[in-house]
């Protein structure tokens, strides 16, 4: 890759500051991603991947505050950013789309005012204009007679068709970065693949930057390029997608992908993890996933540092699985 | 829309029929308005010809019957007591309360939604807290007490506001209204704040509910994701979706501040029906009883009815005419 990355993320640190203490949702994340690239943020429930998204969308709520690092985007950092500036950039440069369609879309305004609303908070353009480009956007995402859809209201969408709208809407103003926060989780098998296909495809053409945000490992493989696995917070190992997914080793990103149903395995049960995600209110300090890890020693009371075990590749454990 | 407007207006009329009854034989069975209303030296032939001169002589269902062929003519009986006919005397008193009863909402909504959704946004900051801390006080304050306190402040100490009647009116097509000229403002400002107080802290409370549970949902975060402004965000995607309860109580809470004005009316000697329908109970005016709850009824129907109208705009979830329609 040529040329500094479109948007890296350096050190980042949001907490929540609830009554009962401070929940570390992320915590010390870097990764960097760049034009026409896609990224996987792979982790359990919990593991502070949407937050992480979110952080860079600048949509972290009271009582959660960004506490430390910064938001590389095209040469600005983000987070010195007053609200309003980090609003235009939302939206327009930075898209987002979120897990469940049935939950995104207004239920009571329709289409064409939801796409239009988005075009015109970020450009000066005439409500025609608006419409037409709107009816283009719909048309890109694949929906079938766009002009009679722009009328509809969501809930005269399938689950399926609304993502696609969502998507349609994230994608009209041509913004650099799209963040999908496990948008294909609700949808049936065959409509996820069609979209998974679509959106590569789509980043492809427009050069923009994709981090897909996802816990299903077998997503990541066939679209991403990159892949950061997330683990209470914290990038436990990133690389390339074929390197972390063939030589995995941090023994949770192994547990990971020993999870995954395949068809060599037949008849056989499948292999787990043991144990939970661990709260991370008041988390202790160590690595996170000791208790659950095998390989664990007296050492892993102690945060492991990243370490680069081959170019290209981050680390973040005492005993990595041997190759 | 047509049959379910038909279906509606039948439903409303049973309910009108049904009520009718309900009333009739509630005053019947209060006592017999001849004793108050001839001259207690009377003899008894007197009372007779007075008791047959009211029609009160005939067996209740006989009566009843009569009521409901004159009602079917639009001919509500006439009062016992002034021997006008009854919906005349209620029509000449309904605009004094339609108009402070208006105005009391227009004061409700035009604070209550700003006020809530600033409470439902910031639930937790100080100015959150003090709305809420005033809505409860709003709730239970009793409405006579406020309004002897308003009175006390604003017309006694401060001399500031008249205390009572409508002050100086215009006609607007045929119809007195006090809200065009400085006076009547000045005479409707504190029954209208006296009657709203109550509605105001129901739509704090509501909007603020709507608020808090609307902030969370996904499609408020999409919106803010697709970098609209704060305002659009509030005001169209939050407060459209929170707008079908608000609604709902308006449009009940518009039919009952009409109904019971009765306490506001009383404190501030407002001309209006609520006086006119504590005098008739007194004087078991039935005929006036009658029509007083017939209109006040009809009024309900009405109001829910456009209710239900503004719905389907509100919502393109809500279909008019619910089963018949989907077929």
């Amino acid at each position: 890759m040529s040329g500094p990355p479109l948007l890296s993320v350096d050190g980042l640190r949001m907490h929540f500051f609830t009554k009962a203490g401070v929940v570390k949702a992320v915590d010390d994340v870097s990764f960097s991603v760049g034009r026409g690239r896609i990224l996987g943020l792979v982790g359990e429930s919990g593991s502070g991947k949407s937050m992480t998204g979110y952080s860079v969308m600048g949509l972290i709520d009271p009582p959660g505050r960004l506490v430390g690092g910064r938001i590389v985007f095209d040469g600005q950092d983000l987070t010195r950013l007053d609200a309003s500036a980090w609003r235009r950039l939302r939206g327009n440069r930075i898209a987002m789309i979120f897990q469940d369609p049935m939950m995104t879309l207004n239920p009571v305004l329709r289409i064409d005012t939801q796409i239009v609303e988005t075009i015109r908070a970020h450009a000066d353009v005439s409500r025609e204009s608006a419409l037409a480009r709107a009816r283009e956007a719909l048309a890109r995402v694949g929906i079938p007679s766009p002009d009679e859809r722009l009328r509809a209201y969501p809930h005269q969408f399938s689950g399926g068709m609304r993502q696609r709208v969502a998507i349609a809407i994230a994608l009209v103003n041509h913004p650099d970065v799209i963040i999908a926060d496990e948008p294909t989780t609700a949808l049936d098998v065959t409509i996820q693949g069609q979209i998974l296909f679509e959106m590569q495809k789509l980043c492809r053409e427009t050069g923009a930057a994709l981090i897909w945000i996802t816990h299903d490992l077998s997503v990541i493989a066939g679209l991403a390029d990159e892949v950061c696995v997330m683990y209470a917070g914290r990038v436990v190992e990133s690389g390339t997608v074929a390197e972390v997914i063939e030589r995995p080793l941090h023994p949770y990103t192994r547990g990971l992908i020993d999870s995954v149903p395949s068809r060599n395995e037949r008849g056989r049960p499948l292999r787990q993890i043991p144990g939970m995600t661990p709260s991370l209110l008041e988390l202790a300090p160590g690595c996170p996933f000791r208790e659950r890890c095998a390989r664990a020693s007296a050492a892993c009371a102690e945060s492991p540092a990243v370490t680069e075990p081959a170019p290209g590749r981050r680390l973040r454990c005492f005993h990595p699985v041997d190759a | 829309m047509l049959a379910y407007t038909i279906r509606r207006f039948g439903q409303s009329f049973i309910v009108l029929v049904f009520m009718s009854f309900l009333v009739f034989v509630g005053v019947y069975a209060i006592g017999n308005p001849v004793e108050l209303l001839v001259n207690p030296q009377a003899d008894e032939a007197e009372r007779i010809r007075a008791t047959a001169a009211l029609g009160l002589d005939k067996p209740f269902l006989e009566q009843y019957w009569g009521f409901l062929k004159g009602a079917a003519k639009g001919d509500l009986g006439k009062s016992f007591v002034f021997n006008v006919p009854a919906l005349t005397l209620i029509l000449e008193k309904l605009p004094a309360t339609i108009e402070l009863a208006f105005v009391a909402m227009v004061i409700a909504i035009s604070l209550g939604i700003p006020l809530g959704l600033v409470a439902g946004l910031k639930p937790d900051s100080f100015i959150g807290r003090g709305i809420m801390a005033g809505s409860i006080m709003g709730f239970s304050l009793p409405t006579f007490w406020v309004g002897l306190v308003l009175i006390m402040i604003f017309s006694v100490h401060l001399g500031w506001l008249p205390s009572n009647g409508r002050g100086e009116t215009v006609l607007v097509a045929g119809i007195p209204v006090s809200f065009l000229t400085m006076d009547g403002i000045a005479h409707l400002a504190m029954p209208a704040t006296n009657l709203a107080l109550f509605k105001l802290s129901l739509l704090i409370r509501l909007t603020r509910a709507g608020t808090r549970e609307a902030v969370l949902q996904d499609y408020v975060k999409f919106a803010r994701a697709k970098g609209l402004p704060q305002r659009r965000v509030i005001g169209v995607h939050v407060l459209k979706n929170i707008l079908i309860p608000i609604v709902t109580v308006i449009g009940l809470e518009l039919g009952s501040v009409i109904a019971f004005a009765i306490v506001t009316e009383s404190i501030f000697a407002w001309p209006g029906t609520g006086k006119l329908l504590i005098d008739s109970i007194n004087q078991l005016d039935r005929p006036v009883i009658v029509a007083y709850l017939l209109v006040i009824v009809s009024l309900f129907v009405v109001i829910n009815f456009v209710v239900d109208v503004l719905y389907s705009l509100l919502d393109p979830r809500v279909r008019l005419g619910g089963a018949a329609a989907a077929h």
